[in-house]
């Protein structure tokens, strides 16, 4: 099957992330790679092409210079070509640009049969991508996928909400994300990451999508950040060691709170 | 005075206490109108009505319930297009924010999620509040554009009983083919664990790698404050409880007025999920674990003998 991946990257989350003066996420104060759960969602393509008829496996992201190490990451694992929409005016795009910008980046890939996400970046943390991908490009959404099969050119689903598990079914093409549930992405074996260094990767700009700059960015986002603010650390409140009455300490500290 | 829309979440007609928060900052912004998709609209008026809803749209093609998201949204895009709302309001879940996210497009509308916080902006609009970074930053943003649609948070908002008329209309809703095109084949109820939902919970006990896999002590003591159990990522990775209960960055988000973690050392990928509660306490066999930073009361020690002793210790107090 033809698989485009969507992957992003993003500060790492160990780390102490932060905001730049204009609101905008700072994505150069601290390493960026490749979002952790996007991973799955390299990992979700290839094990499809391995156990079915082959094809191939595009990765697709856009982003700063730096975020091509999100596409070599793909490319070591296993994935066959990578797609970097690069452009400046990006910078500061809301969930909305970015979906259009990577909606005319897969029309412009062609014919494929599925698009796959992760659940969520782990820096926005919005989970809405997917959803509107699959909105812009009139293809069905099967989206939190912890269990993914696709036979006869159906997409079969198992997505698991807090009140009932689901099994949702769309024929192909389709926008799948999968959750953290549904593999164990491999680690790029030494074999891959001498591979991926031969592997074709395009650079495309906004031109290259007929996508405009005033569609994009900052100015064009449909939402305002008026302010960020770090929040103090939690002081650190009183730690106790047990010593035989340490229960009883917990107790009597929630009945202080009138939690008891 | 414009409507806001608030989308029902219900299961059968049993109305969620997400539902009465959203209503409670529709409120805020104008006169709240609820949509309620799917069957049980007669065990929800009572509470709809309980919580401010002025109008019920009602949309019963079972064409909407049995195909994922996108009906609703196309449903939710029908109505913005007829009453021009002020705000649109939807529960934070996977479903809530989906929805949302294909209603911004359709009607180009601003889009915040996972709000906190929601109130009408001066001169116009809606200011939104969020929590991002793992609870290290505050957010606030306004959003003008069309009919903002906001994602809110579980247990942030205050409820507030106001006495609606839920006046009920019927919505009929014509589909596009691209609506019905991700079918909904089968759903398995889960079953009921006694205990509250863990994202409605005001107190939620946790626990991790620390159980060894012998979530008893954990249990009874979140039994003994009746509270919801919740689980962290090594906990669920091990197989030793489902990932519905995982609490943390790829699992829910909990902000409980009480948040006990056991056996959890507190790494980042769990405090993502959690960070927000007001009172935070701890039991944890390792003095150097980061969860201690975050603690308004810690235990060094051991949770199999300090989590018996407090369960009882509460027991005894309730009598």
């Amino acid at each position: 099957m033809n698989i485009v991946v969507c992957v992003k990257y993003v500060p790492d989350a160990q780390s102490d992330r932060s905001f730049k003066a204009d609101n905008t996420t700072d994505r150069e104060a601290v390493d960026g790679l490749l979002s952790e759960l996007d991973e799955y969602a390299v990992e979700a393509a290839l094990a499809l092409n391995e156990a079915g008829d082959g094809g191939e496996v595009t990765v697709l992201t856009m982003g700063p210079e730096d975020a091509a190490d999100a596409i070599k990451k793909g490319l070591q694992m296993g994935a066959d070509k990578g797609v970097h929409v690069l452009d400046d005016a990006i910078a500061g795009s809301d969930a909305v640009a970015s979906s259009l910008v990577l909606a005319e980046a897969i029309k412009k890939l062609g014919e494929i049969d599925l698009v796959i996400t992760g659940l969520a970046s782990t820096d926005a943390a919005m989970s809405v991508v997917p959803a509107m991908l699959a909105e812009r490009l009139g293809l069905p959404q099967v989206t939190f996928a912890s269990e993914l099969t696709v036979e006869g050119g159906t997409a079969r689903i198992r997505r698991d909400g807090d009140t009932a598990s689901e099994t949702i079914e769309a024929s192909l093409p389709a926008v799948v994300s999968v959750t953290d549930q549904i593999n164990e992405p491999r680690y790029p074996s030494f074999k891959g990451i001498m591979a991926a260094k031969k592997k074709p990767v395009e650079t495309w700009g906004l031109g290259d999508l007929g996508v405009d700059a005033s569609q994009v960015g900052l100015d064009a986002a449909w939402t305002k950040v008026e302010s960020v603010e770090q929040r103090p650390p939690r002081s650190k409140g009183e730690v106790v060691t047990d010593e035989g009455e340490g229960g009883k300490a917990l107790a009597e500290f929630l009945a202080s709170r009138k939690f008891v | 005075m414009a409507e806001v829309l608030v989308l029902v979440d219900h299961v059968d007609g049993t109305v969620r206490k997400t539902t009465a928060e959203l209503l409670t900052a529709a409120a805020r912004l104008g006169e709240p109108s609820a949509v309620f998709v799917g069957t049980g609209f007669e065990t929800a008026k009572d509470a709809l009505a309980q919580y401010g809803a002025a109008k019920v749209y009602r949309v019963e093609d079972p064409a909407v319930t049995d195909h994922l998201v996108a009906p609703t949204a196309e449903v939710l895009a029908q109505l913005v297009g007829q009453a021009s709302p002020a705000a649109v309001l939807l529960p934070s879940s996977a479903e809530g924010k989906e929805i949302a996210a294909r209603l911004a497009i359709k009607t180009e509308s601003g889009l915040v999620t996972d709000a906190t916080d929601v109130q009408p902006g001066e001169g116009g609009g809606v200011k939104t509040v969020q929590s991002v970074f793992a609870g290290s930053y505050t957010v606030t943003t306004s959003v003008t554009k069309g009919s903002p649609i906001v994602t809110v948070k579980p247990n942030s908002i205050p409820v507030q009983e106001a006495a609606g008329a839920a006046a009920d209309e019927s919505v009929t809703v014509a589909l596009s083919d691209l609506a019905t095109a991700a079918k909904i084949v089968d759903r398995k109820e889960k079953a009921a664990s006694g205990r509250p939902q863990l994202t409605e919970a005001a107190i939620v006990v946790s626990g991790g790698r620390g159980t060894g896999g012998d979530f008893g002590p954990v249990e009874q003591f979140a039994d003994s404050l009746g509270a919801a159990v919740g689980a962290s990522r090594a906990a669920v990775d091990a197989g030793w409880y489902p990932h519905s209960s995982q609490v943390g960055q790829t699992g829910v988000q909990v902000s409980p007025q009480l948040y006990v973690a056991a056996g959890i050392s507190g790494a980042i990928q769990h405090r993502a999920g959690m960070q927000t509660s007001k009172t935070i306490v701890a039991v944890n066999k390792d003095p150097e674990a980061p969860i201690f930073e975050l603690v308004d009361y810690g235990i060094v020690g051991d949770l199999f003998t300090v989590l018996p002793q407090a369960t009882e210790a509460v027991n005894q107090r309730k009598g």
